[in-house]
């Protein structure tokens, strides 16, 4: 069961002291509000009337504007800057430097997410899912492959936008394992609603296990069912806007699919990784999510179904 | 050449010929050609109105989609159309020109003068605004509305990104649009430095005319921002240019930081004449003068200038350095404090006088509670490790509503409530009123107060559909139903209207026993507006029998009659002292043509039939040459 | 009291400095020059953020704008000549200095046209060529106005419509036609200086 992905409820190091600011400021602006509020009730209720009353020009009333449209106003204000820029310092930037970087890239509507290395044979590509160990700051650069998009994983931290033509830099830490939702928050067209991703924060040695999975090619078809599949895959349209690491297929238009079955969700967050899924996203891609750029692949059903069982063992 | 302008006295005979003089003959060429600022005022009034009635439909239905999780009700095409729509609609085709309507209306009649300084431009201004608005909802008849949002971040409108016209529509539309603010801007600033009445020094100016004032200026420097980036966006996407297209060497945020260096003073460009209205009225209803008219005054102008440095509160999450953010951080803090003092000199008007619960007062009393809802939850967004979590969520949304909600619709209810008699010389019906209040005010709540809660929720905006399980359905569901309740309270509104226009109890001159000078004069005030042009010596015209406000007295029954043709005082823009006698023009088509040329220029442009835009640009200069031949000045005779 | 100010006997409508025309005109300046601050803003926005040489192709040539930014200067002269003319009725230093003025104005154009063919980019080159052609193209749409407005106050010179008292329309045009070198100024400082000097 998917809680909403509040950001007053927090679970890294940015996220919590942001958290915190916000709480302060709901508290305080509820309190301004309520006080407004009385104010014009009890002015209303205790000096209301229902005739006009003869005009006067009774004395008296500047020091409501002094002491409650200036001082206090003032006051308030002062508190809450210093709180902002206390918070802002404190989440520039992590306690420890961050000892991996991975590169966001941002696709109408798909997120495209590399763990980058010094070389280039060690770097992991995958999608819409970014693994992380908890505990540990990690480095995102995010960058846009067509127009702006906006990074925000709300449990986690703050927005950081993906501009064409500047690579922007943030970080993020998970202090409690668990799968944290993320969604792209600048207006990015036609799916922008479809744009989901997730953070996933296991503890560092499942994750040194993971990349360590994901930066090997896929391991070769053994079965004939497989190898049927692959050579769906190989033999359709698919290959060309998809990669699969160690075989033929190289395309860069669509998410890297070398380590598919691995992932929780398809298109972006919209569907879960199943089977019944997976083979309806294929089959009519434009029905679930209108105007992907994936089109429909038309296969024979059995066709369909070895190149599922092939995505399937993509681990 | 002088004429002699002795004090006359009205008398029935002096009506007549003034009436001969100024009233705008019937028939098409009275329709088209009038220059009368109360017909102008009142096109603008019903124009901006329509406009809001077709933003709120098109909010309704996106209202249905989001009803429910995973709604299938519209596509992602119709409700990025129809979000965008939206937005382009409240807040530059009915937020500013309904205002607009209200000092076109107010001005001349709250300045003591016949009309604005310059009534043709008046009327272009008019009839541009009517023509760019029918410009941009055309798209809708080829299926192809802007749909990129209202402040459509390049390069997502770029022609790569999206082919079509619908963003043609949006830059070429929004440009057509500026001209008529623009005009309209100048006109306010010289009618008032012009044509109020002799006396009338800027210490005794009522708050609305501050507040108009101070956007005038505000749009003379901020909508050139606007029109510059609206044209380099019709170049990119038309010619190939590359302003905002970072592999030709532009850059994205270009777009951003020309938006919203015209967008923030935007947003205060459409609530300080509100919040005008509400000065002005609050002490009406209190029965009593404004507690702090100086520090309202100066508050007024401050926001207006304060405005232009805060533009990149818009763009906390763009990566700009923190030294950068802090600064625009402050200052959006800053500016909170004119907002204050403003709420607590209402506050204390109210403390201070004795309030009567009519209509009007309930609107500027609810006014008064979102206003400072509003402002609270923009402080939140100026604090910029928050913002980065709440921009571009609901909680935005739920913001930006409370303001222009609050501080423009609210006002603008209310305005109608309060200027509507002195129109059409009937009242509205108090009860229907009420419940007109009652339904608008909880309904707006109901429906835009659990918009915080989705942002906080981490629900982002401008999106067509969203999962379950994400706990986003019942604030959405919540919100629809309140939404709705706010559009059965805009519907009790325009049949208390209609009520009214039939069967209104006749209001006289001064039924709110107010101070200014629109109520010196009858409801409708005739044409000319003044038999006798006034003069002022204090503050509140029509209540200085009852307040003691220095020595100086207004003389509202005795003055100039410039009874010769049309004409009105102009005076010293600083002392207020009569310098010459100004001829006013006569109704002229002129106006009306050259708006009909300009449109003819921009759907050549739109289509790119050069010849159609070469030829509507030739119709427009020579509307311009024979409108000034041979020139305003009777030079010639 | 204000009363018995307005008894007094006042002019018939506003002539030159002061007049709701003449302030039109000030303000119809201040959100021109305020578009004009916003194009060049851009310009160096754009410039700051480049990665490669700003100007890509070198800064301008000034073989042909220089001379033409001396015609523009001599054309204000010639303006300024003219008004002040009229101001003392002298109905042919008014005509003349109108039309040295339109003719050094044609010849800025034009020289601005030969210029732009010499260019070895247009404005679909790069974002750079965007910013050169609509900066500079949009000073002189503002010029062709300017010629448009002074062309129809010339002929009214000729038959006569100004006289010492009555000569707001030449007042105005003189206003815009400053403004417009004016901003030809700041064009020329931005798009031709300034890249010699960073």
């Amino acid at each position: 069961m998917l809680q909403s992905p509040t950001y007053l409820r927090t679970f890294g190091p940015i996220g919590d002291r942001v958290a915190a600011l916000g709480w302060s400021l709901l508290i305080i602006s509820s309190v301004v509000v309520l006080v407004v509020s009385v104010l014009v009730l009890a002015g209303v209720w205790r000096r209301g009337t229902r005739s006009f009353a003869p005009v006067e020009r009774a004395g008296g009333g500047l020091r409501w504007i002094v002491i409650g449209g200036i001082v206090v106003p003032t006051v308030i204000l002062v508190v809450v800057f210093v709180l902002t820029m206390v918070t802002q310092a404190a989440v520039a930037s992590p306690a420890t430097a961050p000892g991996l970087t991975v590169r966001v890239t941002g696709h109408q509507w798909w997120w495209e997410v590399q763990y980058l290395d010094p070389s280039p044979d060690r770097i992991a590509t995958t999608a819409n899912e970014i693994h992380i160990p908890v505990g540990r700051p990690v480095r995102i650069e995010v960058a846009a492959g067509d127009v702006i998009h906006s990074f925000w994983v709300p449990e986690l931290a703050g927005k950081t936008d993906l501009i064409p033509g500047q690579t922007n830099v943030t970080w993020v830490q998970a202090d409690h394992p668990g799968v944290y939702r993320g969604q792209c928050a600048e207006y990015c067209g036609l799916q922008h609603a479809k744009m989901a991703m997730s953070v996933v924060a296991e503890p560092p040695a499942a994750f040194d296990e993971w990349l360590a999975r994901q930066r090997q090619p896929a391991a070769p078809p053994s079965e004939p069912d497989l190898k049927a599949g692959a050579a769906v895959f190989a033999g359709s349209a698919c290959a060309l806007c998809h990669t699969i690491r160690g075989t033929m297929a190289v395309g860069r238009i669509g998410p890297d699919l070398t380590h598919l079955a691995g992932r929780r969700t398809i298109a972006a967050g919209t569907l879960p990784n199943t089977r019944g899924y997976l083979a309806g996203w294929i089959a009519n891609p434009q029905a679930l999510k209108p105007g992907t750029v994936m089109p429909a692949v038309p296969l024979e059903s059995t066709e369909l179904q070895v190149l599922i069982t092939y995505l399937q063992s993509l681990n | 050449m002088a004429a002699t302008a002795p004090p006359a006295a009205p008398t029935p005979p002096l009506h007549e010929r003034l009436l001969r003089i100024w009233e705008t003959p019937p028939g098409l060429f009275g329709i088209l050609g009038t220059v009368d600022h109360k017909k102008i005022g009142k096109r603008y009034l019903v124009t901006a109105f329509a406009f809001m009635l077709a933003g709120g439909l098109e909010a309704a239905v996106m209202r249905a989609q989001l009803t429910a999780p995973n709604q299938r009700l519209l596509s992602p095409e119709t409700y990025n159309q129809l979000f965008s729509m939206h937005g382009i609609t409240m807040i530059f085709l009915y937020a500013s020109p309904i205002l607009s309507g209200f000092s076109n209306y107010i001005w001349p009649l709250m300045l003591g003068s016949r009309d604005m300084a310059f009534p043709r431009l008046n009327a272009l201004s008019y009839w541009l605004f009517l023509f760019s608005g029918l410009f941009i909802y055309s798209s809708f008849l080829v299926g192809q509305a802007p749909d990129r949002g209202w402040f459509a971040y390049a390069p997502l409108t770029e022609g790569a990104f999206s082919p079509g016209l619908h963003m043609d529509f949006y830059a070429l539309g929004l440009l057509f649009l500026t001209v008529s603010t623009t005009v309209g801007a100048i006109n306010f600033i010289v009618t008032l430095f012009k044509l109020r009445a002799p006396g009338m020094s800027i210490n005794r100016l009522p708050i609305f005319i501050w507040g108009t004032l101070t956007t005038s200026f505000a749009v003379l420097f901020a909508m050139p921002s606007l029109t510059a980036a609206c044209i380099m966006l019709y170049f990119d996407r038309r010619f190939g240019m590359h302003f905002f297209d970072a592999a030709g060497g532009g850059h994205p945020l270009l777009w951003q930081h020309l938006f919203w260096i015209f967008g923030h003073p935007w947003v205060y460009i459409v609530v300080l004449p509100a919040m005008g209205i509400m000065s002005d009225m609050i002490p009406t209803f209190c029965r009593r003068p404004l507690v702090g008219y100086t520090f309202v005054a100066l508050a007024t102008v401050s926001t207006g200038i304060l405005g232009f440095g805060v533009w990149v509160h818009h763009m906390f999450a763009t990566g700009l350095p923190d030294l950068s953010t802090d600064f625009f951080s402050a200052a959006s803090m800053v500016i909170t404090i004119p907002s204050a003092v403003a709420v607590f000199a209402w506050l204390a008007t109210i403390w201070h006088g004795r309030p009567v619960l009519r209509t009007p007062f309930l609107f500027a009393a609810g006014f008064i509670v979102l206003f400072v809802i509003g402002g609270v939850s923009g402080v939140a967004t100026a604090a910029v490790p928050f913002d980065r979590q709440l921009t571009d969520t609901y909680f935005v949304v739920a913001h930006l509503h409370y303001v222009l909600v609050g501080i423009n619709v609210f006002p603008v209810i209310a305005g109608f409530y309060y200027w509507l008699p002195k129109m059409t010389g009937r009242m509205l019906n108090e009860r229907l009123g009420r419940w007109n209040f009652w339904t608008m005010f909880l309904g707006f709540n109901l429906g835009f107060f659990p918009m915080h809660i989705a942002g906080l929720l981490g629900m982002p905006r401008r999106i067509y559909t969203y999962p379950a399980g994400l706990g986003w359905g019942t604030v959405n569901l919540v919100t629809s139903i309140g939404a709705y309740v706010f559009a059965v309270g805009v519907v009790l509104f325009l049949v208390n209207v209609l009520w009214s226009i039939r069967r209104g109890p006749p209001a006289g001159p001064n039924p709110w026993d107010a101070p200014t000078l629109e109520w010196a004069t009858t409801s409708p005030p005739p044409a000319y507006n003044f038999e006798v042009l006034p003069s002022i010596g204090s503050r509140h015209p029509l209540w200085e029998d009852r307040l003691a406000e220095g020595a100086a007295r207004s003389v509202l029954d005795r003055g100039p009659a410039l009874d010769e043709g049309r004409e009105t005082l102009g005076i010293t823009p600083l002392d207020a002292e009569p310098s010459e006698i100004l001829t006013m023009p006569e109704d002229s088509l002129y106006p009306f043509l050259l708006a009909l040329s300009l449109l003819v220029t921009f759907y050549g442009l739109l289509t790119s039939v050069w010849a159609l835009a070469i030829a509507g640009g030739v119709l427009v200069l020579a509307m311009t040459v024979g409108w000034l031949w041979p020139g305003p000045e009777p030079e010639a005779a | 009291m204000a009363t018995t100010a307005v008894a007094r006997r006042l002019p018939v409508g506003g002539a030159g400095k002061g007049a709701t025309g003449w302030w039109g005109m000030i303000l119809l300046i201040v959100t021109e020059a305020s578009l004009f601050v916003y194009l060049l803003f851009s310009y160096f926005y754009l410039g700051s953020m480049a990665r490669g040489a700003w100007p890509p192709s070198g800064p301008p040539e000034l073989r042909l704008a220089l001379p033409n930014t001396v015609i523009l200067l001599l054309s204000s002269g010639a303006m300024w000549w003219a008004e002040s003319g009229v101001r003392r009725g002298a109905q042919g230093r008014l005509r003349v200095g109108l039309l040295i003025t339109l003719g050094l104005g044609i010849i800025f154009l034009a020289i601005q046209a030969v210029e732009y063919s010499h260019k070895h980019f247009t404005p679909a080159t790069d974002a750079y060529g965007s910013l050169f052609f609509t900066i500079t193209g949009f000073h002189g749409a503002h010029v062709a106005v300017g010629l448009i407005m002074i062309a129809v106050v010339t002929l009214r010179a000729w038959l006569g419509h100004f006289s010492e008292r009555r000569h707001l329309a030449v007042t105005n045009v003189s206003l815009y036609w400053h403004f417009v070198d004016a901003v030809w100024l700041a064009v020329f400082t931005s798009l031709y200086l300034s890249p010699r000097f960073v």
